[in-house]
């Protein structure tokens, strides 16, 4: 175990070491030799060589469809989307071809493809390189989506979405690419499909996504200094979920919120909150909360960034407005 | 071009199966015998078959919406695509796919597609795999004069030539984009003058004459299993029935233009063709044309007595289990 690691290297760990494990992958994508726009497939191009690591024309199209054509023949390929909100350009290959190929002819298609890119405010970046979308590739059936919240699960899940046969997406936050942690040297797969208790709590459960998870950590630590116990749970992947671990804990607590950084309405934790009702509803004590950012694009303005992202505030105040009885901070 | 008997009939062949196929399957959804609808490809035999001549096995093809002539051109299985078109289990796809995903991954067809144009980008996937294992494959992108308006394809073809991939572009002209013509849509008179702006050759030829098709397939292939990169071919052909389906006459066209592509029928010209050169006289023709009409007779038949599949199908396929 190494300390101190970053996010973005773990992720690069994760291709650099399992990609040279499979001769028949390869990345294409924006600016992927010098490393990436967040330096995620850093050393890449000296380990793998330039034949498998490709910059490509600015075609997000092309490069979803290039990576559908290569694994429907056998390769498996890793395509970067600098940002998420590019991937709406491609969202034909990605919804219409990647996801369907296999269902639509006979289960023949093989499509072991990472689409790796990237999401989230808080950098002034304005209202098209800073959305929160993974909710639209969750509804599609045939992708799987993973959105790893700290290093370890970043190079875990990255190993475990290069190894799998489908389709993943594979979505970090740009806030938390620098984030330092405990990663191991050697390679390790968190499993797709398995959610994490990152804290152990007995009050509140916060089912936290992606960045909202440190969000959450944080107000974990301060409630319990006001002797709430708050448990936090990271889904880590989105589909398919985890829903008996989600729900274990609700069960546990009687009391949840959910939190995660996209607009909430119509958002992933919609479809939490569904299932809390149709599975756990004799168990709840208070209503479901969602925390998410509200109905608007994500403003260019720092002050209004600010008040449109969630965080550890509104993590706080959703808790306790679930505790009646509960000091105000 | 300098090719085989047996090579000429063979070509002659598959362009009667596609002929028949289509004909009977256009019959079929009238009669309602089939569910959802079909794109016909009657008319435009020489184009797929005229290309796919050239190929090997380990070739691919991307197709379209109009797919099936593609398939059968490859050497699909008119069994199963009946079957499919019957929405029945024994179908290409299980009965899952229907008419426009009908495909076979094992004669390296990567779709037929229903959205226009997406086909180029996997061609240009496929074509990069080719091209990594140096192995000579090619790929070869199917698509219509009204895909050419979609992005999707210009991406492809940009990427594929930077790239240098080994991919023919095979744009079929049929003078339609469902029932917009083709001069409504487009600026310029030949679709493949496009090719040079992405620095391929590009070429327009007859597409009623599969050897004028197989020649300039034969030199785009070779082009680019030498490593040269892709290349344009636009085949200048006609849809001879509606977008989809046979006559429902939505729009009508213009009957001088309908008789003059039906006066150069690819599979009349074909067969004139093979008969003066001796390879095919009036009966052996005759005979080939019967047996595909008895090979259409027993598929039909055969996708008829085949069973549904089990409702249980429904979320089979959706992922894939094993892992690497």
């Amino acid at each position: 175990m190494v300390a101190g690691v970053k996010y973005r290297k773990a992720i690069a760990q994760a291709l650099r070491d399992e990609m040279e494990r499979q001769p028949e992958s390869f990345i294409v994508g924006i600016d992927i030799e010098p490393g990436g726009t967040f330096m995620t497939n850093e050393g890449l191009l000296e380990r793998l060589g330039p034949e498998r690591v490709r910059d490509a024309p600015i075609s997000e199209t092309a490069l979803v469809g290039l990576a559908v054509g290569a694994a429907a023949v056998g390769m498996r390929p890793v395509v970067e989307i600098q940002l998420i909100d590019f991937a709406t350009v491609a969202m034909d290959q990605i919804v219409n071809q990647m996801a369907k190929m296999k269902y639509m002819f006979g289960g023949k298609a093989k499509l072991p493809i990472v689409l790796l890119t990237h999401q989230g405010g808080g950098r002034s970046m304005g209202a098209q390189h800073s959305q929160t979308l993974e909710a639209w590739f969750c509804h599609i059936p045939g992708l799987k989506v993973v959105t790893p919240s700290t290093p370890y699960d970043a190079k875990g899940l990255m190993v475990a979405a290069l190894r799998d046969d489908n389709p993943v997406v594979y979505i970090t936050n740009k806030l938390g690419i620098g984030m330092r942690g405990e990663v191991p040297e050697e390679l390790y797969e968190v499993p797709i499909g398995q959610a994490d208790v990152k804290r152990a709590g007995e009050d509140v459960t916060v089912v936290a996504l992606s960045s909202m998870v440190q969000d959450a950590l944080a107000a974990a630590a301060e409630l319990a200094e006001r002797g709430i116990s708050v448990e936090v749970v990271d889904p880590r992947t989105l589909s398919p979920l985890d829903s008996a671990t989600i729900l274990e804990s609700v069960r546990k607590t009687s009391r949840v919120v959910i939190a995660h950084e996209a607009v909430t309405f119509c958002g992933f934790g919609a479809e939490i909150a569904a299932q809390i009702a149709e599975e756990a509803f004799d168990y709840l004590d208070a209503p479901v909360k969602r925390v998410g950012a509200p109905f608007s694009p994500v403003p260019f303005n720092p002050t209004l960034e600010k008040a449109w992202l969630p965080g550890k505030a509104e993590i706080l105040s959703a808790v306790e407005s679930l505790i009646p009885t509960a000091p105000s901070a | 071009m300098d090719l085989s008997n047996d090579k000429l009939i063979e070509m002659f062949t598959r362009m009667t199966r596609i002929r028949e196929f289509d004909e009977r399957a256009g019959h079929l959804t009238e009669e309602a015998k089939v569910v959802g609808s079909v794109h016909l490809y009657v008319g435009e035999e020489a184009s797929g078959v005229g290309v796919c001549a050239t190929l090997n096995d380990d070739d691919y093809i991307t197709s379209t919406h109009r797919g099936h002539g593609h398939l059968l051109a490859k050497g699909g299985d008119m069994r199963k695509m009946f079957a499919e078109l019957y929405a029945k289990s024994t179908g290409y796809c299980h009965g899952k796919g229907g008419s426009m995903h009908m495909s076979d991954l094992d004669l390296g067809i990567l779709g037929a597609n229903g959205i226009l144009g997406a086909g180029a980008p996997i061609a240009a996937g496929a074509g990069f795999a080719c091209k990594h294992r140096a192995r000579g494959q090619v790929t070869v992108c199917f698509f219509g004069d009204g895909a050419a308006s979609e992005g999707a394809v210009h991406e492809a073809m940009n990427l594929a030539a930077t790239w240098k991939l080994p991919v023919i572009f095979v744009c079929e002209n049929n003078l339609y984009g469902e029932f917009m013509a083709y001069s409504s849509q487009h600026a310029i008179d030949d679709v493949s003058d496009i090719a040079q702006g992405y620095g391929m050759p590009g070429v327009a030829v007859d597409g009623q004459d599969v050897l004028a098709v197989y020649e300039a397939a034969f030199e785009a292939v070779g082009r680019a299993r030498r490593g040269d990169g892709p290349s344009f071919i636009e085949t200048k052909t006609y849809r001879y029935y509606d977008h989809v389906g046979r006559d429902y006459g939505v729009v009508p066209r213009p009957e001088e233009e309908v008789n003059y592509w039906k006066s150069r029928d690819p599979i009349d010209i074909f067969r004139a063709t093979l008969i003066e050169r001796d390879v095919l006289s009036d009966a052996s023709a005759d005979a080939i044309t019967q047996s595909v009409r008895d090979e259409v007779e027993a598929a039909i038949k055969f996708a008829e007595e085949s069973p549904e599949p089990e409702v249980s199908a429904l979320l089979e396929d959706v992922y894939t289990e094993v892992t690497a």
